[in-house]
């Protein structure tokens, strides 16, 4: 992180302040000089718009928290109070409550992608490990969240996913208790959710932290998942970058404030909006929809513990993807054989997430199991690949790619995404 | 050009993401019941406003035949404002009601008449009351209904009008039990809360129950969501801001990058 930096000054304030703590030299190696492939398309974007996102969550959410009264008897109303008596409060809330979706799906976009172009892999493990940590730090906050406005959903949602933990063989029902903080979902509970609510997103800030260490070491993947072999490969960050970024969070702001402003309760559950009652149980319970794919593994396997199991396999098996993956070549765009697998974990995906949001009875039982087996067959075929799979022939480097592409049209051949590629780096 | 598509297309495939994929359709509002019927609300789409005339007709008809049963718990006087009573009015409404203030300098509590800054006073003092007086249904809480119902406004509005004297061959209502088209279950303890001439308008409009439906379902999607207005009126401000922002930022980004190649 720090060693000899290219940052170099002739103001006597900055050399003083530099000398006891080189932090221009660091802001300068990692935002400014900061070498970066000069063919990273829009999917990269993503990084810096969950980094934002994170940002303005808890901008929001310090906010709030100013507003909100964490007790089971005044939560609903505090969160009310919020909407109608604080001064832009409903725009706060509905910011930090889509903001939640938008975040996962940026992060969500994020994961497919370091999938499709193998960015999982030597020398980035840890690099993806620490995603995935982040990945489930952000869960465990997303779900804490929720339980906040003591609606039926917060109370029913957090009654179901709190009480999986009993399926855990013999200290299930005491294990249960203590995350409860009593013998039912209730004040303690409450009270608890919103103190972790509060600290884990400044826990995933330092995750964040150290995901971006370790991304600068070997720095960014790029689209043809070959290694930067030179300067020729690369581009300073600063300006390329952070003009693409901030256009690209132009983009993203359009969306976000189209939701926001105009279909806020889009993404919710109706039913949160009755407040939270131990004695009436909605006829569906159903968890927020980046959930969904998760809940949908959940209840495909009909017996509890197991049930709970396949759940947190399913996004466990995730760190063990960069050895799962035998194949030498990252890029999906040279792999046909694991480009079609990809996709079809992709779509999968999508089926888990509307099953999930589906009643469990008739053919969406069926259907479940189906997609459940699906999604970890992915992780069980994929070292089969590695082996028989003919990947297409690597360019030599991305500089030889860039340059070749952005000649006149005659290429020719190549798969679709390479064409698009080429058209992408013309700029 | 053909980049901008293709950005056009990421932003299509990540709205995709974001759609209604996940959300139960109004259809499903009341399981196996048939479809809720949809108005033109004035306050829909992204220029809507409230109807002011509509709202005060709605909270008519909620002071005359809702709160009997239901409360508005989140809704005080001084809110009557917004929806374009004067001062003046919205304190005679307070006044017509009776709230507990106090303690007073001996540690009494004592009735008084309502005042601006009060809520509205909720008919019962609880769940347990409400469902005494009620055959044992509870009536809810219509603060926050029209956001707490899929269908929202227009399942309000359906329910209100879905009601059948009979209930169709073969089906056999509980005891005090009334048959409504759209309630999930059909079986609904609300009795048909409105009729035509249930109110009579002091703005001379027609008070059918088509038009009594329709004002206290707006009027309820006020009370749930009062900021709509506010809401929308920024939100067209900051899209079209982030528009502009965001082609200078292409333009930005488009210049920078011209000298790469």
């Amino acid at each position: 992180m720090s060693g000899h930096s290219s940052f170099q000054t002739n103001n006597p304030v900055l050399k003083w302040i530099e000398y006891r703590l080189p932090i221009f030299g660091f802001i300068n190696d990692s935002l400014v000089v900061y070498p970066t492939p000069k063919n990273l398309n829009y999917w990269w974007n993503m990084g810096s718009l969950a980094g934002m996102m994170l940002v303005l969550q808890i901008i929001t959410g310090i906010v709030l928290a100013m507003h909100y009264t964490p007790h089971a008897d005044m939560a609903f109303a505090s969160t009310e109070h919020i909407m109608r008596d604080v001064n832009y409060g409903w725009l706060l809330r509905y910011m930090h409550a889509n903001g939640g979706s938008m975040f996962f799906i940026v992060v969500y976009i994020h994961i497919f992608r370091g999938m499709y172009y193998g960015s999982y892999k030597e020398p980035r493990e840890l690099l993806w490990w620490l995603g995935i940590i982040i990945f489930i730090l952000m869960m465990a906050t997303a779900f804490m969240g929720y339980v906040l406005p003591w609606g039926q959903m917060s109370f029913w949602g957090a009654t179901v996913i709190t009480n999986l933990f009993s399926a855990v063989p013999l200290v299930g029902e005491e294990i249960v208790a203590w995350l409860w903080g009593g013998f039912a979902v209730d004040q303690p509970t409450l009270n608890r959710f919103y103190s972790l609510h509060y600290l884990l997103p400044f826990v995933i800030f330092a995750v964040v932290f150290v995901h971006l260490w370790a991304l600068h070491v070997h720095k960014s993947n790029n689209p043809l998942g070959i290694d930067i072999k030179g300067p020729q490969d690369t581009i300073p960050f600063h300006p390329y970058y952070t003009v693409k970024d901030l256009y690209g969070m132009g983009i993203f702001g359009i969306i976000f404030a189209l939701l926001l402003f105009f279909a806020p309760n889009l993404l919710g559950e109706p039913d949160n909006y009755i407040p939270a009652n131990p004695l009436v149980t909605p006829t569906h319970i159903v968890p927020e929809w980046y959930f969904l794919p998760f809940y949908a593994i959940l209840r495909a396997i009909p017996d509890k513990l197991f049930g709970v199991i396949a759940m947190f396999a399913s996004i466990f098996i995730l760190f063990a993807l960069p050895w799962l993956d035998t194949s030498k070549v990252r890029s999906a765009r040279f792999r046909p054989v694991y480009k079609m697998l990809f996709w079809a974990f992709f779509l999968n995906c999508f089926v888990l997430g509307y099953l999930g949001a589906k009643p469990p009875e008739g053919i969406f039982i069926v259907i479940g199991r189906l997609s459940t087996a699906l999604y970890f067959l992915f992780f069980l075929v994929l070292p089969f690949i590695g082996w028989f799979e003919r990947p297409r022939k690597l360019p030599e480097s991305i500089a030889t790619a860039v340059l070749e592409s952005s000649g006149d049209d005659g290429g020719g051949g190549g798969a679709p995404d390479a064409a698009a590629a080429k058209a992408e780096d013309r700029g | 050009m053909y980049k901008f598509a293709k950005v056009l297309a990421f932003t299509a495939v990540t709205a995709l993401f974001a759609s209604p994929l996940y959300h139960a359709s109004p259809a499903l509002a009341a399981g196996s019941a048939e479809p809720i019927m949809k108005v033109d609300w004035s306050h829909s789409g992204p220029f809507g406003t409230f109807d002011r005339a509509s709202l005060q007709r709605g909270l008519q008809v909620y002071r005359e035949v809702c709160s009997g049963c239901h409360g508005l718990r989140f809704i005080a006087f001084r809110n009557l404002l917004e929806i374009g009573l004067t001062e003046k009015e919205a304190k005679t409404i307070a006044a017509e009601y009776t709230v507990m203030g106090g303690p007073n300098d001996e540690g009494e509590m004592y009735e008084r008449p309502g005042k601006l800054f009060d809520y509205m006073p909720s008919p019962f003092d609880n769940e347990k009351a409400a469902r005494a007086s009620n055959n044992g249904a509870f009536p809810p809480d219509l603060s926050l209904i029209a956001k707490a119902r899929i269908g929202g406004e227009n399942y309000l509005y359906s329910l209100l009008l879905g009601y059948e004297e009979e209930p169709p061959e073969g089906v056999t209502l509980a005891e005090g039990m009334a048959y409504n088209r759209y309630f999930p279950g059909h079986q609904i303890a609300m009795g048909p809360p409105i009729d035509d001439e249930a109110v009579e308008y002091a703005d001379g409009t027609a008070p059918t129950k088509e038009q009594i439906a329709r004002d206290v379902s707006a009027f309820l999607m006020w009370t749930a969501e009062p900021a709509m207005e506010a809401r929308k009126r920024m939100g067209v401000k900051v899209v079209l801001f982030l528009i502009v922002l965001t082609l200078v930022l292409y333009g930005v980004k488009r210049k920078v990058w011209a000298d790469l190649h």
